[in-house]
């Protein structure tokens, strides 16, 4: 969507808000703008698909993800057997090891993502609230950890945490809150000047209550937005480490580690690698559109003030 | 602009001094030591090679130690390949890694530039969606599934390509590892230059350089692409860095004898003394990369030094 139609869009909206309903608030304009982008919408739903399919997939289908079966190993998709997907060499449904590597993908960019929202929210808000040069020395740290290379930082920890997957992911999302802090950080600039937050020191509130009871909760849309952007980004970092052998470890599987193995018998067992690559790149391509569409919908109502 | 470079130097320096510190003590920090293997090794043996390699001593006098080696140019020793030091080991793969790296830098900038001038000339049409789309699939596939199939196509199918390795360094063993390396930098190049080039073309010199008369060839190569180039150039910096870290992957997976499959290699054998040496390696080499980045950047455009 270019940027002139939104413009024309939000013109549309206000108007049509003011004379119809009376106002509308802006999670509302929001969500309707949201919903008139149909790419995001689609990418919403088939993201919906792919998730429920990782959460309720694997009690549905009549294979376990590390059961061989007996009858049938290394045998191509098919309908007959009740492979949709085939089976790898040692016999185990593919459909099954897919769906519980999405779900691990998943988790595992949901546990990252946590981290980095908690640490970037309360760093960034922090760090905009108090202002001067704690303010200062605070962002300057936030410069210095972003001229560093991400993934050697990653690979690092790894060596270290390498057996514990939950806890090596922690780890990631402990190194993506910087874009978050300085999000946040220019966002609690501008909130901190409004008369609530003079009201809320005037009753005598404590710093820690102002930030985190005042601040933070006026702080959802932008961090909901940039979270959806982060997740994409962890998941394929986790598929990256994964494969590279670093990840998530057998008999547990995720994507990356799927498409590895795939990756080496993909001349004479090709479904092995296509299934789970196209079940990641459609998810990748998915969150991609979602968060796209969010930043796009909460943006406009920045055009608007 | 020297005294700009010099403030710029030394900016860098205590960033440098922190990495190295925060990774020397992240790697202390991790369980077991180096040589904590399968079988137990007999205590007075483990003492005699904690002596060697100053382990024994206290993590701060070690630490001032090994700040010392690295500030004369030595990374320190590599546990598991005790003949060799990590330094002389990364001579040996530097080379490739920086043909590898220097080609996929060049490439993707000239394809990516050209992608983003054509697509903001053509702005809308069809060719311009469809490579939009093409782009942006480079950007969403990672590398390590681009490359696998890559391989089968053209390596096993058709058979026009080598799979992997460096043979004799010939331009084939080199096409697919840079493909696979620049894609998302051609995604990210050719967006950039798109942008950047279409607020050129609607800008009001462009207006005068048509109401002189110029041609359209002059008018684009010459005063559009200038300005339009400063946005792609301040990307160049992190990009060296992404396609250095990007290099561990596409090594790894075509084989070529580069300082990243070292790396992996000994981060999946627990090599302290690698890994640290390595890394910091990598950090001294991106940030000396970012560094001539901003001094070329700076000189080309004035106003970065006065701010």
């Amino acid at each position: 969507m270019s940027i002139r139609s939104l413009k024309e869009n939000i013109v549309e909206d206000t108007f049509t808000a003011d004379k119809e309903t009376g106002g509308r608030s802006l999670m509302q304009s929001a969500a309707l703008r949201f919903y008139r982008n149909k790419a995001a919408m689609l990418s919403l739903i088939i993201l919906c698909l792919l998730i429920l399919s990782a959460i309720f997939g694997p009690y549905l289908i009549p294979f376990g993800y590390e059961d061989p079966d007996w009858a049938a190993f290394r045998s191509p998709p098919s309908w007959d057997s009740g492979h949709y997907f085939g089976t790898d060499q040692n016999g185990r449904d593919l459909l099954a090891r897919t769906l519980y590597g999405t779900r691990i993908s998943l988790l595992v960019a949901l546990v990252a993502t946590v981290v980095s929202v908690v640490i970037g929210v309360s760093y960034g808000a922090v760090a905009g609230y108090i202002g001067g040069s704690i303010d200062q020395a605070m962002m300057r740290f936030v410069d210095i950890m972003y001229a560093l290379p991400y993934i050697l930082f990653v690979i690092l920890l790894m060596v270290i945490f390498g057996r514990n997957v939950f806890l090596l992911f922690a780890a990631i999302g402990a190194l993506e809150w910087l874009t978050m802090a300085r999000i946040v950080r220019g966002q609690t600039l501008s909130i901190k000047e409004r008369e609530f937050i003079e009201a809320a020191r005037a009753t005598g509130l404590s710093t820690s209550a102002i930030i985190f009871k005042h601040i933070v909760p006026n702080l959802t849309g932008p961090v909901v937005i940039y979270a959806a952007l982060t997740i994409p980004e962890i998941i394929a970092t986790e598929s990256f480490l994964s494969y590279l052998g670093f990840g998530v470890q057998e008999p547990l599987t995720s994507l990356g580690t799927l498409i590895a193995d795939g990756a080496g018998v993909m001349e004479v067992l090709p479904w092995l690698l296509f299934f789970p690559a196209g079940v990641l790149v459609t998810l990748l391509i998915s969150l991609l559109f979602v968060g796209d569409g969010l930043r796009d919908a909460f943006d406009a109502k920045e055009l608007k003030r | 602009m020297i005294k700009y470079a010099f403030n710029r130097l030394l900016t860098t320096i205590p960033v440098l001094w922190i990495a190295i510190t925060v990774c020397f003590f992240i790697l202390r920090m991790a369980p077991g030591g180096p040589f904590d293997g399968d079988r137990p090794l007999p205590e007075a043996i483990k003492a005699n090679l904690a002596a060697h390699y100053n382990l024994d001593k206290p993590l701060i006098e070690q630490y001032f130690i090994y700040v010392g080696n690295v500030l004369q140019g030595n990374l320190g020793p590599s546990f598991t390949t005790p003949d060799f030091t990590v330094s002389e080991q990364l001579a040996v793969g530097l080379p490739y890694t920086l043909i590898l790296g220097g080609a996929a830098f060049f490439v993707s900038l000239v394809i990516g530039v050209a992608i983003g001038v054509y697509g903001a000339l053509k702005r809308n049409s069809y060719p311009d969606h469809i490579l939009a789309a093409i782009v942006l699939m480079g950007l969403v596939v990672p590398g390590f599934l681009v490359a696998p199939i890559l391989q089968l196509i053209f390596g096993l199918k058709l058979n026009w390509l080598p799979v992997g390795g460096w043979g004799d360094g010939s331009i084939s063993y080199l096409v697919l590892p840079v493909t696979v390396l620049c894609l998302p930098h051609i995604a990210r190049i050719s967006r950039l230059t798109r942008g950047s080039m279409i607020e050129a073309l609607n800008s009001n010199a462009i207006r005068t350089a048509y109401s002189k008369g110029l041609s359209d060839t002059a008018i684009v190569w010459r005063h559009a692409l200038r300005p339009a180039m400063m946005p792609v150039l301040s990307y160049l910096g992190p990009a060296a860095g992404f396609l250095l870290t990007g290099s561990l992957v596409v090594e790894s997976i075509f084989g070529i004898p580069g300082i990243g499959r070292y790396f992996i290699n000994a981060a999946l054998n627990r090599d302290y003394g690698m890994v640290l040496g390595t890394v910091v390696f990598y950090m001294v080499l991106i940030m000396v990369l970012n560094l001539l980045v901003d001094i070329f950047y700076a000189w080309l455009d004035p106003r970065v030094r006065t701010r």
